[in-house]
């Protein structure tokens, strides 16, 4: 087999780090929801399908945009789904057991991946109009454009976010709701606002991944079934509810996928992620950066 | 930041029991009946039995099978005196006073329980002389198992796992070529490609997806690379469905295999290329195993991007350019069923006149002369819209020894048959153009 060289080394450090931080950013709107009520939404894969298949329709001829250009309009698009789903759908069983969230929200992953499919088949569908197409070659590492943006994206992203949670008043609003809710409605904060807040946000944070994703990635509508597991793995092991535990635990999902590949094989690429996560999960229950209860 | 509540997540091992509770219920149950001898049918008609995906997941490829076996049938029945096949001349099957072949069809849905059922009801309630079936391999498994039982013959015309004629079953025969051969074509080919000189020193790598299907082919590839004696510098199998397969891409670079053989499903297939051009990976070839690179979705994702690529396939209609037969029967196809013939219809509508042509030399609807008398076939590759030596079969195993593979090469976003050299209908493009010298 083949000796591991320099040049091999910085490559698949190079393609851990991209797919890491869009393994995060793809994570975040999952973390935000959760940190904020305790949900876990299992169709968030599925609102990434969702928010690539809005970038797919702006692509077409009658819009004609790319997935760059139509990004406010997922975001926003993306940001009213979130809060509807909540309203009708989470709302009614905010305190019911937590197996009635779980099927409420698995029943919606089915829902999504049926609605999606009677619409665009299962076909594979690309976005019609790219933007920055092609890669930049450094010394013989290759960097495809369309990731290099996304992981432009994924910083942007991450900082907006926490920024909005830690300097905004809403932002503290939405920690006091976390914190305690019954506290916080002392305080005069609707708790029922906060949560649609959270899964306003969560929706449209995800909404930018799928539109960055979109761009390099095709969009099918089991395209959430892989992603949105990864993503699942990426909360648990940065700690449910953390910002910076899902940056953290994206890029070491990533950096450990594309290690494992190259060293070990790639068919082992997600059995060693698996075995970390597993590692973090028995000696650190809350993950890395989560907080104990 | 915000916070975390674990002991929320106690309950969720109820979550599983529910699902496998649900599971359990999910699964069908078949009912059998009694299994009798069957009876000839009258001589005006003779009873064939299909079976087939008809509904389901799977229900265009049963359709698509069926209008090949009607095809045959009908050619059977009528009068086609144009035609190069058996019994295309005459009405009827001939040394059965003119018996007309009726078919009666069951369909299996994509379920082996409904293939035995189906089975079952077609021997003994229908009373059919023969059986054809099944498409999916699973399905072809255990209907032909009833079939066996019961002592009808039971003739396969599009399963190809190689493990269906390792029962060495004595009512059981298959036409198609399975994937041992597949893959053995492969190296077939490259040893053409050595004796034009095309190729010299080849460093193989065998990619495949790690399921049931990827690995099979993977040992296959990898067994017949060691026979042929060819120097495999790579052995990956990789997770199916993965995000990325960078690292898989990058193993293929260090390993300096200039020939890829690949088995993977469409969207893995894709990603594949996409990864191929973003890390400017430039083998001399892929030679994939159909699936993914013939999905119809593999093209319509990739454009131009899935140029060169050559797949093993079993058929195409461009096969017409050097045998005239493939397109008078497509013509005739085509006006009755508005779209192509595809390696589907066309394997079906072989073993249907394969069967008929035994039924006829058998000269009666007892099981053990048409068994006899499809142990005696011999069809010239002629007299087939296959790009077959013809059709006989191995004594013991019942597969057809003549059959054969093609090699289909995208060129221009056209899958164009290269291989074999007398089937080719356009001269290989060999090695794929680099990726930075493409337009």
């Amino acid at each position: 087999m083949s000796e591991i060289t320099g040049p091999i080394l910085a490559q698949t450090l190079t393609t851990g780090i991209l797919w890491g931080l869009m393994y995060a950013l793809i994570a975040l709107g999952l973390t935000v929801i959760f940190g904020v009520m305790e949900i876990c939404n299992f169709a968030h894969g599925d609102f990434l399908m969702m928010s690539m298949f809005v970038a797919y329709v702006f692509s077409l001829p009658l819009f004609g945009l790319n997935a760059i250009q139509s990004m406010p309009l997922n975001i926003a698009i993306m940001f009213v789904v979130g809060i509807i789903i909540y309203k009708i759908l989470i709302k009614p069983v905010i305190n019911a057991p937590p197996l009635a969230q779980i099927f409420s929200t698995f029943g919606l992953l089915v829902f999504l991946r049926g609605l999606a499919q009677f619409i665009f088949t299962a076909d594979y569908h690309s976005v019609e109009k790219l933007t920055f197409v092609g890669r930049v070659d450094l010394w013989g590492t290759f960097l495809p454009k369309p990731q290099i943006a996304a992981a432009i994206g994924a910083m942007i992203m991450f900082a907006a976010v926490y920024l909005f949670i830690m300097k905004t008043k809403t932002g503290w609003a939405l920690l006091a709701v976390a914190e305690n809710k019954q506290a916080a409605a002392l305080m005069g904060i609707d708790s029922d606002k906060m949560f649609a807040l959270a899964w306003g946000i969560g929706a449209a944070c995800v909404s930018v991944a799928g539109a960055l994703l979109a761009n390099f990635y095709y969009v099918f509508p089991e395209v959430g079934a892989i992603f949105g597991f990864l993503s699942f793995v990426t909360v648990a092991l940065g700690g449910f509810g953390s910002i910076q535990g899902a940056f953290w635990a994206g890029l070491i999902i990533g950096l450990t996928e594309a290690l494992a590949g190259t060293l070990i094989a790639p068919s082992f690429k997600y059995l060693v992620v698996f075995a970390i996560f597993l590692l973090v999960v028995l000696i650190r229950p809350r993950g890395l950066m989560g907080h104990a209860s | 930041m915000l916070c975390v509540n674990t002991n929320k997540w106690g309950k969720s091992g109820s979550l599983v029991i529910i699902f496998a509770l649900l599971v359990s219920l999910m699964a069908g149950c078949g009912s059998s009946t009694p299994a009798q001898p069957a009876k000839p049918a009258a001589v005006k008609e003779v009873k064939i039995g299909t079976i087939y995906p008809m509904s389901g997941a799977a229900a265009v490829t049963g359709v698509e099978l069926m209008n090949g076996i009607k095809l045959a049938a009908e050619i059977v029945n009528g009068a086609y005196p144009d035609l190069d096949l058996p019994l295309a001349k005459g009405k009827g099957l001939d040394k059965l006073g003119g018996a007309k072949v009726v078919i009666v069809s069951g369909d299996h849905q994509g379920s082996n329980e409904k293939g035995m059922s189906e089975a079952e009801r077609l021997i003994t309630q229908e009373k059919v002389v023969a059986l054809l079936g099944s498409y999916q391999s699973a399905v072809t498994a255990t209907a032909s198992q009833v079939a066996e039982r019961n002592g009808i013959p039971f003739l396969n015309d599009s399963s190809t796992s190689p493990s269906l004629i390792a029962r060495n079953f004595k009512w059981f025969f298959r036409t198609t070529p399975d994937d041992d051969t597949f893959a053995n074509n492969f190296f077939q080919f490259l040893n053409d490609l050595k004796a034009k000189n095309t190729i010299k020193d080849p460093k193989l790598a065998v990619l495949y997806e790690n399921t049931l299907w990827g690995s099979d082919v993977g040992k296959a590839e990898n067994r017949f690379a060691k026979e042929h004696k060819y120097n495999v510098v790579s052995d990956l199998s990789y997770p199916a469905k993965s995000t990325n397969v960078a690292s898989e891409v990058q193993k293929l670079k260090g390993s300096g295999a200039n020939i890829v053989l690949q088995a993977s499903y469409a969207s893995d297939a894709i990603l594949f290329m996409k990864a191929y051009k973003d890390m400017d990976y430039n083998p001399d070839a892929i030679l994939a195993m159909d699936a993914g690179f013939i999905d119809t979705e593999f093209l319509k994702a990739l454009g131009k991007d899935g140029n060169y690529i050559l797949s093993r396939e079993v058929w195409a209609l461009d096969l017409a350019k050097n045998k005239p037969l493939v397109e008078k029967i497509n013509t005739i196809y085509k006006q009755k069923y508005g779209v192509n013939m595809t390696g589907n219809s066309a394997r079906a509508f072989t073993a249907m006149m394969v069967l008929c042509d035994a039924l006829n030399r058998a000269g009666s609807t007892e099981p053990a002369a048409i068994k006899k008398a499809l142990e005696e076939t011999n069809i010239p590759g002629t007299q087939l819209v296959m790009p077959w030596k013809g059709v006989k079969f191995d004594p013991t195993t019942h597969q057809n020894t003549l059959g054969s593979g093609i090699i289909v090469q995208i060129q221009d976003g056209q899958y164009v048959t290269v291989w074999p050299w007398d089937s080719a209908s356009k001269p290989i493009i060999w090695p794929m153009p680099k990726w930075s010298e493409r337009k």
